[in-house]
């Protein structure tokens, strides 16, 4: 008879960080973070020198001249939705957790916010936060507006899939938990939650995704995102065409294939855990 | 904080802006469901073609952003394809139609993939045409699955129509916008986070009303599919003798 041979993950010992692929795959994430915040915060004008023919409708020189600033404009975007689906990821788990407790005073204002948040439109959120709060006395920058703006609204998507990820943890886990007494925060963060957040993996790539495409709602209170460029080209130029048309083919170009990802992040997840 | 509610003269003009806001959704939601009908069933059709075309539709429609999409509709096609740019409320309309029938295509296609394939194939044996097939047999059976993600897509697009205050129709978020800036002119003051306080709820209302319609369709559905799988009334079960 032959052995059969164990799975890699049986013989392998090593914890996950001390995998060398896993390791680089961090470090790259990371890199890459920290050059977007390099490039997402900076100060950003737009203007281009080419002056667009003014007897055609589409003109492609001063389409090519736009294309560094929509570059830029996207660092700007792309690290917004960054900084707010961190801000999502973190509430949602707290207000997932919020939703399930059993003491009443804690679970109802929870799930009433959730639902008033997820069914009314962010753009009114925005205004509320930027334009609204004032009136209260606190005053909120552009960035800082929509980071909590997007941060809040995609929480709640976030606090949902949470809670489909923990009740698909097999009941035995919690009365395994009980039974070798286990702390409820043991429970809670050695238990529960590493084997509830795999399983949601791909329904927070589709947020980051959806995050990515509502972002540039920012313009509206003045983050210098892909609207804001479209926007200003538009004013300073009077053409509409070129610069709207560029954002659509930019935000293709970065949608498809990060929803790609996500695509084969589900596959890879599900054959995992066959 | 002792005046939650504004004046009776701004929600009159809060409920026209609501009456746009209805409008754009009820257009959109109605070119969304053709789109998505049709694109759900082309994914599934047996052309590699047609197929491909779906397909590039709806990575298309899904991977843009709805308010990219809103601009370009509204500033860039009038320009391009030479229409006039005074209608924005079909041009938004239409360009979250289109955003939602990405959405739906893929809700329909999955939802007909969960209908058994033997359903299927006694259409096929009781040679009921293509069309038949699906307007009786599969659709029918597909409802049950489309109707809750469908609920929650609609409720999107309500969401999303507060865009089209941006390319200046007067819905809600427009007016009360307009609340704001002219609240110097007003001779009574009303806190700023207050205005927009109402609009939410104004649009959370909406969306509890949607909900409602929805679960109530589901409900229908639901005992519709339940009421066929009943068990046989006694005298319709054949005699203990004749089973093999």
């Amino acid at each position: 008879m032959t052995t059969t041979a164990l799975a890699p993950d049986m013989t392998d010992s090593r914890s996950w960080w001390q995998k060398p692929r896993n390791v680089a795959i961090v470090a790259g994430v990371v890199v890459f973070l920290a050059v977007l915040g390099w490039l997402g915060t900076r100060d950003l004008t737009f203007t281009t020198d080419v002056q667009p023919d003014g007897s055609t409708s589409f003109d492609w020189a001063f389409f090519w001249s736009l294309v560094p600033d929509m570059l830029n404009a996207m660092t700007v975007t792309a690290w917004a939705t960054v900084t707010s689906f961190v801000v999502a990821l973190v509430l949602g788990l707290f207000m997932a957790l919020g939703r399930r407790s059993t003491m009443k005073w804690i679970s109802w204002p929870v799930t009433a916010f959730i639902e008033f948040i997820r069914s009314t439109p962010l753009l009114v959120q925005l205004f509320f936060l930027y334009y609204g709060l004032p009136s209260l006395g606190i005053v909120l920058g552009p960035l800082q507006a929509l980071t909590i703006g997007l941060g809040v609204h995609y929480a709640t998507y976030c606090s949902e899939a949470y809670r489909a990820g923990i009740n698909s943890v097999p009941h035995g886990q919690w009365e395994a938990a009980t039974a070798m007494n286990l702390k409820p925060s043991t429970t809670w963060t050695r238990i529960i939650i590493p084997q509830a957040v795999p399983n949601v993996l791909p329904a927070l790539g589709n947020f980051l995704v959806a995050g990515f495409k509502d972002a540039p709602l920012g313009f509206t209170v003045g983050v210098t995102g892909l609207m804001f460029f479209a926007t200003t080209i538009q004013a300073r130029y009077f053409r509409p065409v070129e610069p709207y048309i560029l954002i659509g083919i930019g935000f293709l170009l970065v949608s498809l294939p990060a929803a790609w990802l996500v695509r084969r992040l589900e596959r890879y997840m599900s054959y995992e855990r066959i | 904080m002792d005046q939650l509610i504004l004046s009776s003269d701004r929600y009159a003009r809060l409920w026209e802006g609501t009456q746009i806001t209805l409008g754009v959704l009820a257009a959109s939601f109605v070119l969304g469901v053709v789109l998505s009908l049709l694109f759900g069933v082309m994914r599934l059709s047996d052309r590699r073609f047609v197929r491909g075309f779906a397909l590039a539709y709806v990575e298309f429609a899904r991977g843009i952003s709805s308010i990219v999409l809103l601009f370009i509709m509204a500033y860039a096609v009038p320009i391009l394809f030479g229409l006039p740019q005074e209608n924005v409320f079909i041009l938004a309309s239409v360009a979250l139609g289109l955003n939602m029938g990405g959405y739906g295509a893929e809700i329909i296609r999955g939802a007909i993939e969960s209908v058994p394939k033997g359903q299927s194939e006694a259409s096929v044996a009781l040679n009921l045409t293509n069309m038949q097939r699906l307007r009786f047999i599969v659709l029918p059976q597909a409802m049950r699955v489309i109707l809750p993600p469908m609920g929650n897509l609609t409720i999107e697009i309500l969401k999303g129509t507060a865009l089209v205050s941006l390319v200046s129709l007067s819905d809600i978020a427009f007016r009360i916008d307009l609340f704001r800036t002219n609240a110097a002119l007003a001779e009574t003051r009303t806190p700023d986070w207050i205005l927009y306080l109402n609009a939410l709820v104004i649009y959370f209302v909406i969306a509890q009303i949607i909900n409602g319609i929805f679960r109530y369709f589901e409900r229908r559905t639901n005992a519709k599919y339940e009421s066929r799988n009943r068990p046989l009334p006694a005298s319709d079960v054949a005699p203990a003798g004749m089973v093999k």
